[in-house]
């Protein structure tokens, strides 16, 4: 493949901010600006904004706009009230997983779904086969997004809208505008910490980045790169579509049966997952922490006694806990927690014991 | 423009070397450390282990990637930096100073003459590696 990578609209402020700019999934992002775990940590003390622009948006509107989502969608969208969001998985019929995403119920037939920027065009093909009756329009290419995330992101968000935000709950929303830019305002996030993220015009992402840069300065703000994202998401043991999960991995084996919703009724995906969950899964993604520093990462195999029993599909050195942390695929008489396990490091089978997650306590306002 | 003093010499790996009397202190660059960004982790010979040049005698983890040190010289390890397990960003904040790697007991004295000067290696950086 040689297409060009595409940018988003924040593109030349990163590159102006200094930045190290790299391929992800298509696009090329900020990996970061003054270093990952400066990053980090600003996250977890004061407040950083991600550039996530390069994550896909669909409308999907009508009188069969329900049942398709309840169709493609293992969590019950019937149960989300206008103004609430919902995590979600979309499922191949084999029980694998297509994407994980958010369902925003927009108004009464209208929602929005967000997807992982690499899977956006696998997912447009799949939600509009398998989705048919309703209406579905892709806005990624005119839908900017920013995340604000950290314990001052309330007061940063709050202090630029002209809407309460403060009055927003966890995995809500409201509409409202933020630096004169009408916005949809979500309370959601994928670090951990409390925060938004923030829907806009493509056009007019720029002029809302400089606006929470400036009136940040007062709360300590920076922008954050994809290094520090990963880190933070990965000290919370939020699965991360092609490291953790993806096509050949069920939700039961990945810790994600809390979205799966049988009784909402049939679903892509249903039997399959539902012979796991009576079957009990083989397998189970579980949180490591390293007795060295050394770095398990993605591939790596897992040992027992000598035998491989799995596989790290993530794995980093966490800047808040101040250890090495992965999440691997392991057997499941090997997952419970305080089994002493090896990584396969170079060679050489390294101390790992299975823990309990999330590897940092999460701040997110419940 | 990286910092690269004069009185070292260099590795188109990004390792420098210092004469201290008969031995060698051996390091990355200013421009490694910056490529690698934060260092989390260094694993190091022990002490009496031998090393050949070009060859790779431990390996240097940052929060997104893991590079293989390349031994500038060959010789012996005669010492090993005892506080980089526990401060790893000393490769980062001092990478010709405190985050030193080894010392090597050289074997061939004549291998010091094949490494960089430090012009030599400011060259090799401008062309872009």
């Amino acid at each position: 493949m040689n297409t060009p990578l595409k940018r988003t609209p924040l593109y030349a402020a990163h590159v102006k901010a200094g930045a190290r700019m790299v391929e992800f999934g298509g696009w090329e992002m900020p990996v970061q600006y003054s270093g990952i775990i400066e990053e980090h940590r600003r996250v977890r003390a004061t407040v950083g904004l991600f550039d996530v622009s390069h994550m896909g948006e669909f409308e999907v509107e009508g009188p069969a706009a329900l049942a398709a989502l309840q169709t493609l969608t293992t969590n019950d969208v019937a149960a989300l009230e206008i103004g609430q969001v919902q995590y979600s998985l979309l499922a191949y019929p084999e029980g694998g997983l297509v994407d994980d995403l958010t369902v925003y119920r927009l108004a009464a037939d209208r929602y929005m779904v967000t997807v992982n920027a690499s899977n956006i065009d696998k997912d447009w093909a799949w939600v509009t086969a398998h989705g048919a009756g309703a209406r579905w329009r892709d806005i990624s290419g005119e839908t900017g997004l920013i995340a604000v995330q950290g314990p001052r992101a309330e007061d940063l968000v709050a202090g630029l809208a002209d809407v309460d935000a403060r009055a927003i709950a966890y995995y809500h929303f409201a509409r409202g505008k933020i630096a004169s830019v009408p916005t949809l305002i979500s309370r959601t996030g994928y670090t951990g910490e409390d925060g938004f993220e923030l829907y806009l015009p493509w056009g007019d992402t720029e002029p809302v980045w400089d606006a929470l840069l400036d009136a940040g300065r007062a709360h300590d703000v920076g922008p954050i790169g994809l290094g520090a994202r990963d880190t933070l998401r990965l000290e919370m043991r939020y699965a991360l579509y092609g490291n953790d999960i993806d096509q050949t991995t069920n939700p039961l084996e990945a810790g994600l049966g809390w979205v799966v919703k049988p009784a909402k009724g049939d679903f892509i995906g249903k039997p399959a997952i539902e012979r796991v969950r009576a079957e009990g899964p083989k397998r189970k993604l579980v949180g490591l922490e390293m007795a060295d520093r050394s770095v398990a990462r993605h591939g790596y195999p897992v040992v027992r006694d000598g035998r491989r029993i799995g596989e790290v599909t993530s794995g980093t050195f966490g800047p808040s806990v101040e250890k090495s942390i992965a999440m691997a695929y392991v057997e499941t008489p090997a997952s419970a927690i305080g089994t002493e396990l090896g990584v396969e490091i170079r060679g050489q089978a390294r101390s790992a014991r299975v823990v309990k997650t999330p590897f940092h306590p999460s701040r997110v306002k419940k | 423009m990286a910092n690269v003093p004069a009185e070292l010499r260099y590795t188109k790996d990004h390792e420098w070397a210092k004469p201290e009397g008969k031995r060698y202190r051996i390091g990355i660059t200013a421009y490694a450390q910056e490529q690698l960004g934060d260092v989390v982790f260094v694993e190091l010979p022990k002490v009496g282990s031998k090393v050949t040049a070009k060859q790779s005698f431990g390996v240097v983890e940052s929060v997104k990637a893991v590079s293989d040190l390349f031994a500038p010289l060959s010789g012996e390890i005669v010492e090993v930096n005892a506080e980089l397990p526990n401060a790893p960003q000393a490769v980062n904040e001092d990478p010709y100073g405190k985050g030193w790697m080894v010392v090597i007991a050289p074997a061939k004295a004549d291998e010091w003459n094949e490494l960089l000067t430090a012009a030599q290696y400011e060259q090799f950086l401008s062309e872009g590696h």
